[in-house]
């Protein structure tokens, strides 16, 4: 069989195609409906739903709740019968598969393990993922766009959040899932996996770059100067713009929101960029302490 | 012979069925509302709804589909329970018992397995289509969060039933995720500045979780609770306060301009 249709019928792997297929039909309804809305808030007409009249809960709402029921029902138990649920060789710790996969829904995590210590991939990222959503109520002040899809009133709320989930959490599950073979390396669907592989990267570290070895003293400073910099700058140079070109924004956010918003933006954005510098430059660490790397 | 209207008439003038019922359904305005809140599990709904909750493309029913997707865990996975022994010297015969000896046993695994991926798939989705109409936005903030809960939870209903089948599959998934707790900062063994506490293998947070150094009987039966009892019970007080709330903030969310 080709490999391609080999590693997407998988078992396990059908639900990720299953995900893709949602993921992307409901995303295009959703900016479709936004764009649509969009017209008609430029017309100054009433977007979808404004204008909506009240109906019995009993039977539509019931009803509907039922057909929904079913239908999910149906397509579980077809699923159920056209596929088996794999079951593998009895737990064995002496014998370690390769590559070893998290469960799918964290395998964006695992691969930020490529790009990021385990404590920076596996804890501190994951828990301010989890304070970055519960904090998006609270941080977005904008008032518009409460209630119904539109994309021109919220702009960039809606950038960002579907470059975090669309790009950084669902594409990086897809990558772990397809394209991550024995040793954690890039396999194209269609490549066979060869347990054999050694691809031989010779990464280095940013100050070695210049030609400072990244453990001495003057790597350590210039390493601290350099994720110093990131944050500090990335923090006052947004500020300083608004400050000159919006300064009502910047008085209606407030300091407290403004720095939480910098800071979740600011860490979000390390992880494409963390990737370049991993993918393009081979650089592994830009900071090495005596206590963690960077 | 009677015809289907007069049976149906004879059926609801039954004794047994007015007791059920507790009244009769004379399709007035009264008794379609009265259908709604005199039902324990359609009371949940407000008598009337705004049109949209009723067309799908607005919500997409994507709250409503994790929701159905919960419950039909909970009904295969109690099933399943009667079968299975979270011991590591059943736990894998069990689940072959359920492929050779159990009737029906392949299916029920697998609407388990699939139903749970499904599950994932759609609470995220539910997410995003929370996010795309502004929803979360007041008053609704709060139950935004509830939500950001219920979506861990999820993850961590999924995550902790991949260990139960004892197979190499689970075994090692569980191994790669628990050893992210290791690198914890301060609290696990190989996390930076936990050298300062004295954290070894066998006090650090990983040991916490798994009941030992290594991922053996007393995991499984930690994954087993939490899986079984633990975390679904913490879902359905969430999901009870999520569905409360969705009411209490007005409903599904109407565009506010
Ligand atoms: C086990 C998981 C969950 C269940 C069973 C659930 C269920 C529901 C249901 C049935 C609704 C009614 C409207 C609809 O169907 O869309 C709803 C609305 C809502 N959900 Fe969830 N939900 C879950 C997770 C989440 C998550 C992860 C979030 C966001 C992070 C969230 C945020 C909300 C909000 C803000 C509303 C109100 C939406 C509106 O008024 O338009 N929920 N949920």
């Amino acid at each position: 069989m080709n490999p391609f249709i080999q590693i997407i019928t998988q078992p396990d792997n059908i639900a990720i195609v299953i995900m893709i297929i949602m993921v992307t039909f409901f995303t295009g309804w959703a900016f479709q409906q936004a764009f649509d809305n969009d017209k008609l808030l430029a017309a100054g007409r009433p977007v979808d739903g404004e204008n909506d009249k009240f109906i019995d809960t009993f039977k539509p709402l019931v009803r509907i709740e039922l057909l929904i029921a079913i239908v999910v029902m149906v397509g579980l138990t077809v699923w159920s019968i056209a596929v088996d649920a794999p079951l593998e060789e009895i737990a064995n710790p002496t014998i370690t598969p390769n590559p070893a996969k998290a469960p799918w829904y964290f395998l964006g995590l695992q691969e930020l393990l490529v790009y990021f210590d385990p404590w920076l991939a596996g804890v501190v990222l994951p828990s301010l993922i989890v304070v970055g959503l519960l904090a998006i109520p609270y941080i977005d002040i904008n008032p518009k766009g409460n209630g119904y899809y539109t994309f021109a009133e919220r702009k960039y709320a809606i950038i960002i959040f579907s470059f975090g989930f669309l790009v950084l959490w669902l594409l990086l599950i897809v990558i772990g899932v397809f394209f991550r073979g024995p040793g954690w390396l890039w396999y194209w669907p269609w490549q066979e996996w060869d347990h054999a592989r050694v691809v031989f990267e010779p990464t280095r570290d940013l100050t070695s770059v210049i030609g400072i070895d990244s453990r001495s003293l003057p790597g350590f400073l210039i390493g601290a100067f350099v994720v110093g910099s990131y944050l500090a700058g990335g923090m006052i140079a947004p500020y300083r713009y608004w400050k000159k070109n919006n300064p009502e924004l910047l008085s209606q956010l407030g300091m407290v929101r403004y720095i939480t918003i910098m800071f979740l933006f600011i860490t979000m954005m390390s992880i494409p960029i963390k990737m370049v510098l991993r993918l393009v430059f081979l650089i592994k660490y830009i900071w090495i302490t005596p206590w963690f790397n960077v | 012979m009677k015809s289907l209207p007069e049976i149906s008439e004879k059926v609801r003038k039954n004794l047994i069925w007015k007791s059920i019922f507790r009244r009769d359904y004379r399709n007035s305005i009264r008794d379609r509302a009265q259908a709604v809140f005199g039902n324990v599990f359609l009371h949940l709904h407000p008598v009337q709804v705004r049109e949209s909750a009723v067309k799908l493309r607005f919500t997409w029913g994507m709250g409503g589909i994790t929701f159905f997707a919960f419950i039909l865990l909970v009904i295969t996975g109690v099933v399943l329970m009667f079968y299975y022994h979270p011991s590591i010297d059943q736990a894998y015969t069990d689940i072959k018992d359920l492929e050779f000896q159990v009737p029906f046993g392949v299916i029920l695994r697998n609407l388990h397995r699939w139903g749970a991926h499904f599950m994932v798939i759609v609470v995220m989705i539910h997410m995003f289509r929370v996010f795309m109409t502004g929803s979360y936005k007041a008053p609704r903030q709060f139950n935004w969060g509830i939500g950001v809960f219920l979506l861990v939870l999820t993850f961590l209903l999924s995550f902790t039933g991949y260990l139960t089948p004892w197979d190499q599959l689970g075994f090692w998934a569980i191994t790669v995720g628990t050893n992210m707790g290791a690198a914890t900062p301060l609290l696990g063994y190989q996390g930076p500045f936990s050298e300062y506490l004295h954290i070894t293998p066998y006090n650090d947070i990983r040991f916490a979780l798994l009941g030992g150094a290594q991922v053996g009987g007393n995991a499984l039966l930690r994954s087993y609770i939490w899986h079984c009892v633990a975390i679904p019970l913490i879902s359905i007080i969430l999901m009870f306060v999520h569905f409360w709330r969705v009411r209490k903030d007005g409903g599904i969310s109407k565009p506010q301009k």
